[in-house]
């Protein structure tokens, strides 16, 4: 008995009950498709939040005071008597080229909140920044639209503002931007470029955004006490520890930091962001992983469950193969072989679907596809038409013949 | 030269204690090269339990079967498959044809379990077909032939294998009386060509075309005569 006259026996006991041959089949194709297509999800997702990270600047530092901010002045005050806020001076400070060479730029920026009209249209930015040109590069922020404010215009303190797409679709829906002035807090601001779209980095909307002349904001909007935040570019993001360490010399000078332990300001590291991010969302794919192999292992099981009907409803032609001389093991190979081809035939079209299926964006997020998840899945696929196919092929071969063959 | 058959008190038990039945309650019988019996017996004489014996089907209580000089009961499954493949050939009341396999693909079955390929397969199966007169039919699916026709192709599956013997288990049960007719006449022109058939019947018509018939009542052989009107 060769193998290969097995094999055509297999596919002729699967052909002579095509309907549900088919519903197995597919439910191992859902099962494989499924594995593939939510880690690809999963794959896909934690890729868009890399991406939107490093869009923010992976070299980019970010510098903080640890006086103001949500501990609220009275618990900082406690902490450091001497603590003082961030200022332009730290600004220029980490920018000059000799103490500081591993930094490109820095830029301070002051935060308003405030809400900007346009008519009878208002929209409430997410950051609205009081910054110098530098910060475009620094963040990683470009003008799609229009154009960037000059360093004529901080030192003028004209009130220009470069605004996100989230801005212009609250405030300028069907008219153009540029040109208008809005108002911001009561003052007029007058739009002069539109930031290329930068989307969500899973936090916040990067297009909720205002940026306009450090001076103007200053002037109008926030004093002159308060900087936010600088923003520090490293001038690569191999260099960026060491401008950390600049950034850590520089300002305990500058804030005559005693203790460093014990500082007046932090610094957030977008590497160490992107870290922790990719960290938390391989959790979000192992678990879609999981759901899917949950899926598989069903899949699996309706196979053994065909196969465990099939063998029942074929003891009487098992039992005529027997007493016309087949031998144990061609019995058991034929149902073995019909449990894989079934898994086979469902892991490829599972393939199929789930490379198709990882084309589609799924609720905005573009699946990738992780090619050992491919394998696995087939891999898996495969095992389970051996594994579960096994206990139903085992049966069908142990059959007696005298009694397979009063079967009804 | 050792009998076809030989069965030696042979001892058949379902059941145990108050409740056991004997099936065969020691058969001694012996069967030549050549020869063509029906064993006869009405229902639950053990007429079937013996064709079940001695085609290896089952096994006994007690006491001994060879087929060919080898002892059945000694036989592990494996050796058992091939003694069931080379050594016997079936013909069954409800034909037991494979559904939805072509006639032709029924009777290459045997063949192929035994390792016999392409042409030599294909060659023997048809010449199993013509013999039985169903040359004309051999991509037909068991459900487009007629009862007769079935039986036929059956007896072709249990022919190609070339077997010491042909076991039939009331194979005129489900038939017409032309087909029965057409089947008997089957049997005698391969029991002429030389081959050993025992056919379990309990049709008296039937009975009367074999040369000796074997008479069984509760399990024992209660009469075994030779048939004189056909064996001259």
């Amino acid at each position: 008995m060769s193998f290969f006259e097995i094999i055509r026996f297999a596919i002729r006991g699967l052909n002579s009950n095509k309907l549900r041959t088919t519903l197995t089949t597919m439910g191992i194709a859902i099962g494989v498709s499924s594995v593939i297509i939510l880690l690809a999800f999963g794959n896909g997702s934690s890729k868009a939040v890399q991406a939107g990270i490093e869009k923010l600047g992976t070299n980019t530092i970010t510098i903080q005071s640890n006086r103001g901010g949500f501990g609220g002045g009275r618990a900082s005050a406690s902490r450091s008597a001497s603590s003082k806020p961030l200022t332009v001076g730290d600004a220029v400070a980490l920018s000059d080229p000799i103490k500081a060479p591993d930094i490109k730029q820095a830029a301070p920026v002051a935060g308003a909140n405030t809400t900007c009209t346009f008519g009878t249209n208002s929209s409430t930015p997410g950051s609205f920044n009081g910054t110098w040109p530098a910060w475009f590069e620094a963040s990683n922020t470009t003008v799609a639209k229009g154009t960037y404010f000059t360093n004529e215009d901080v030192t003028e303190g004209r009130r220009v503002a470069v605004i996100g797409n989230t801005i212009v679709t609250d405030l300028f829906t069907g008219v153009n931007p540029i040109g208008q002035v809005m108002r911001c807090g009561g003052i007029p601001f007058t739009i002069i470029g539109v930031t290329e779209k930068k989307g969500s980095n899973g936090f916040q909307d990067g297009d909720s955004l205002v940026v306009a002349p450090l001076t103007a904001v200053q002037r109008s909007l926030t004093g002159y006490n308060n900087l936010q935040s600088i923003v520090v570019q490293a001038k690569s993001a191999k260099v960026q520890d060491l401008a950390q360490t600049e950034i850590n010399t520089i300002m305990d000078a500058q804030h005559k930091v005693k203790n460093v332990s014990n500082r007046d300001y932090r610094t957030l590291n977008q590497a160490s962001l992107l870290a922790t991010t990719s960290s938390s969302s391989s959790v979000l794919t192992v678990l879609l992983g999981m759901i899917a192999g949950i899926s598989l292992l069903v899949g699996g099981i309706g196979i053994t469950n065909i196969m465990l009907v099939t063998v029942i409803e074929r003891t009487r032609e098992i039992g005529i193969r027997k007493a016309i001389g087949a031998p144990k093991r061609a019995i058991m190979t034929q149902f073995l072989i019909e449990a894989t081809i079934l898994s086979l035939v469902g892991g490829f079209l599972g393939v199929i679907g789930g490379l198709i299926g990882s084309h589609f964006k799924i609720v905005g997020v573009q699946p990738i596809i992780i090619p050992s998840s491919v394998f696995l899945a087939f891999g898996v696929s495969v095992l389970i038409g051996l594994f579960f196919g096994g206990y139903p092929a085992s049966r069908a071969a142990s059959l007696r013949p005298i009694e397979a063959l009063r079967y009804e | 030269m050792h009998p076809v058959i030989d069965v030696q008190g042979a001892v058949k038990q379902y059941g145990v204690g108050d409740a056991a039945i004997f099936a065969l309650d020691g058969v001694d019988l012996q069967i030549n090269q050549g020869e063509y019996v029906a064993i006869m017996g009405p229902s639950g004489s053990g007429k079937s339990t013996l064709m079940n014996i001695m085609g290896a089907l089952d096994n006994l209580t007690a006491g001994k079967y060879f087929l060919d000089g080898l002892e059945i009961d000694t036989l592990d499954e494996n050796a058992l498959a091939l003694v069931r493949g080379r050594k016997i050939g079936f013909i069954f009341q409800s034909f037991n044809l494979i559904a939805r396999t072509t006639a032709l693909a029924n009777v290459e079955l045997p063949l192929a379990y035994q390792g016999i390929k392409g042409k030599e397969r294909r060659s023997r199966a048809m010449a199993a077909l013509k013999v039985v007169g169903l040359e004309d039919r051999i991509n037909h699916e068991p459900t487009e032939l007629s009862g007769g026709q079935q039986q036929r192709v059956a007896v072709a599956r249990a022919l190609c294998t070339r077997p010491s013997l042909l076991l039939a288990d009331e194979p005129t049960g489900a038939l017409d009386s032309k087909s029965t007719h057409d089947l008997l006449d089957l049997f005698d022109q391969i029991n002429a060509a030389g081959r050993t058939v025992v056919v379990i019947t309990h049709e008296d018509d039937v009975a009367a075309r074999a040369k000796r018939v074997v008479r069984m009542r509760d399990g024992k052989i209660i009469s075994d005569t030779v048939n004189k009107s056909v064996s001259k």
